[in-house]
C-alpha cells in the first residue's frame, strides 16, 4: 500500500514523504519501542502513539520506511528534521490507534500474525 | 549527449572540455568504426539495392568487387535511378566512385573535420591498399567518443579509490586489517539516543555491508546504546570493530553493574525508571532482543565496577566486508 493510499483510508496527512517511492505490504501498531525493535520486519508501515526521536530513530534501525502517528499528534519540527535527514517518511492520522490499525487493516494491510507465546518475568 | 552527462555526474568532478579535445585527437579510427560493413558487389541492380536498403534500413552500402572499394550507393543514388528509369540496371551505372574515404589509423578528429567538410553522411575505411576495412559516422564518433570516456572515467576511479577513504584499506598493509569506530554515550541522554547506532549502521552500508546484516547489527547496539543511557551511572562507550570476516560491538559502563544477569537476560525483566519507560523502553527485551539479532552475546558485569556487553556478527563469506 503506498503512503498516499494510507492517509486517504485514515482520513490523515503526509507531513515528510519517504526519500523512496514506498509500497508497504505490512504493517505493525505499537507504542512500545522495544516490541519494534522485536517484532518488526523490515519494509512495513509503523503504526505508533509514541512521539519523539527514539522513534524515528527505532524506524532508522529497523528498515521502516513510514511512521503513522495516531491520534492527530503531529510531531515537532526537530523530529520531522531528523526524519527527513535519514529519509523516513512521516504521515499522521486523526483517529486513535485502535481505528486506525482498523481501519487499514480493513482496506487490505495486514498484520504480522501470530506472535510465539513468551513467558514474561 | 544525455550518455556524456550521466558519465559527467557520476564522476562528481569538473571534466574539463579540453579533455574531449584530447580524446578526439588521439582516438584513431579504427577504435570507433563499425567494422562489420555490409557491401554489394558493382554487378547488383538498382531495385536489389532499393529492397535491402529498407529491409536492412541503411541509408549507404559501399560496392567491393575483389576486396577492393569501388563506388557507394547511397540514397541519392536511388533517387536518380528513379528518376531516370533505372531500377534495372547494375549498381556500377549510379554509385557514386569519386569517394571521399578515410583511413583506419588516423587521428577520429581529421575523419570528422573531413565528414563536415564535405557533407556526407559516412566515410568507408579502407586500409592501405584500399581494402574495405569499416564504415564511419558521426554516430559512430558519438558512441566511440562515450567508450573512452567511460574508460577514462574508470581510470580515474581506480586512481581515486587509492585516495578514497572508503578503498582507504586496500593501500594498507597488515595481516588483519580492522576498522574501529568509537562513541561516548551519556546517561538519560534520550535526545542523542541512537546516534551512535545509526552511524555503526550507515558506515556498514557505506563499505558494502549486506543491508540484512546491517539491520541486525544497527538494532542490537541500538538496545545496548539505550541501556547505557537508561541504566548506567555515566554512560558509557560503544565501540564496533568491522573486520572483513565479522563485526564486534562492545557496549560498556563504568557502573552500576547487574547485580543478577541471569536474570536481567529473561524478557520481561527490567529495573528500567519511568523515564525509560515514558520513551517507550524498558518492557525488558533489550538484552534478549540483543541475543536474537547477534550470532554471539557475552556479558561480564560487577556491581559497582561495570558492565561489558559484548556482540559478535558473522560475515558471511559470499558477502564479506568490502575491508580487505
Amino acid at each position: 500500500m503506498k503512503v498516499a493510499e494510507i492517509v486517504e483510508v485514515v482520513d490523515g496527512e503526509i507531513l515528510i514523504p519517504p526519500a523512496r517511492d514506498v509500497d508497504v505490504l505490512q504493517a505493525f501498531a505499537a507504542d512500545l519501542m522495544s516490541d519494534v525493535l522485536v517484532l518488526a520486519e523490515p519494509q512495513i508501515l509503523m503504526i505508533t502513539g509514541m512521539v519523539n526521536a527514539q522513534t524515528i530513530r527505532t524506524a532508522e534501525m529497523a528498515d521502516i520506511p513510514v511512521i503513522l502517528f495516531v491520534r492527530g499528534k503531529r510531531p515537532p519540527d526537530d523530529m520531522l528534521v531528523l526524519a527527513r535527514e535519514i529519509g523516513i517518511g512521516i504521515a499522521f492520522s486523526p483517529y486513535t490507534m485502535y481505528e486506525t490499525s482498523g481501519l487499514l487493516y480493513a482496506a487490505g494491510l495486514p498484520g504480522l500474525g501470530k506472535m510465539p507465546v513468551v513467558q514474561q518475568r | 549527449m544525455s550518455q556524456q552527462f550521466s558519465i559527467f555526474s557520476r564522476m562528481g568532478m569538473d571534466f574539463p572540455l579540453s579533455i574531449i579535445h584530447e580524446l578526439i585527437r588521439e582516438l584513431r579510427v579504427s577504435r570507433v568504426m563499425t567494422s562489420e560493413v555490409f557491401t554489394l558487389p558493382s554487378t547488383t541492380l538498382m531495385h536489389e539495392v532499393k529492397e535491402l536498403m529498407r529491409a536492412q534500413r541503411i541509408s549507404g552500402i559501399p560496392i567491393v568487387d575483389d576486396g577492393k572499394l569501388v563506388g557507394i550507393v547511397s540514397v541519392s543514388s536511388l533517387i536518380c535511378a528513379l528518376e531516370g528509369q533505372g531500377l534495372d540496371d547494375p549498381v556500377s551505372q549510379f554509385m557514386a566512385v569519386d569517394l571521399v574515404v578515410c583511413h583506419a589509423e588516423e587521428p577520429v578528429f581529421e575523419a570528422l573535420k573531413r565528414l563536415d567538410e564535405t557533407g556526407v553522411g559516412r566515410l568507408p575505411v579502407v586500409d592501405d591498399e584500399r581494402r574495405l576495412v569499416g564504415i564511419l559516422t558521426k554516430g559512430d564518433v558519438m558512441v566511440g567518443l562515450v567508450h573512452a570516456l567511460e574508460q577514462l572515467y574508470e581510470e580515474a576511479e581506480r586512481l581515486e579509490r587509492r585516495r578514497q577513504p572508503r578503498y582507504f584499506f586496500e593501500a594498507l598493509e597488515s595481516d588483519e586489517t580492522s576498522l574501529v569506530l568509537r562513541y561516548r554515550v551519556r546517561a538519560n541522554d534520550f535526545k542523542n539516543g541512537g546516534k551512535a547506532s545509526a552511524r555503526i549502521k550507515q558506515a556498514l552500508l557505506q563499505i558494502g555491508a549486506p543491508p540484512r546484516l546491517s539491520r541486525r547489527v544497527a538494532i542490537a547496539t541500538y538496545e545496548a546504546e539505550i541501556n547505557l543511557i537508561i541504566h548506567t551511572d555515566e554512560g558509557g562507550h560503544i565501540v564496533a570493530e568491522i573486520c572483513p570476516d565479522k563485526i564486534t560491538v562492545v557496549a560498556h559502563d563504568a557502573g552500576p553493574g547487574i547485580p543478577n544477569i541471569e536474570l536481567a537476560r529473561q524478557p520481561g525483566y527490567s529495573t528500567a525508571s519511568d523515564l525509560a519507560r515514558e520513551m517507550g523502553f524498558g518492557a525488558g527485551m533489550g538484552l534478549s532482543n540483543i541475543e536474537r539479532c547477534a550470532d554471539k552475546m557475552n556479558i561480564w558485569s560487577a556491581v559497582n565496577v561495570g558492565t561489558r556487553v559484548e556482540m559478535v556478527f558473522a560475515v558471511p563469506p559470499e558477502e564479506s566486508v568490502a575491508i580487505s
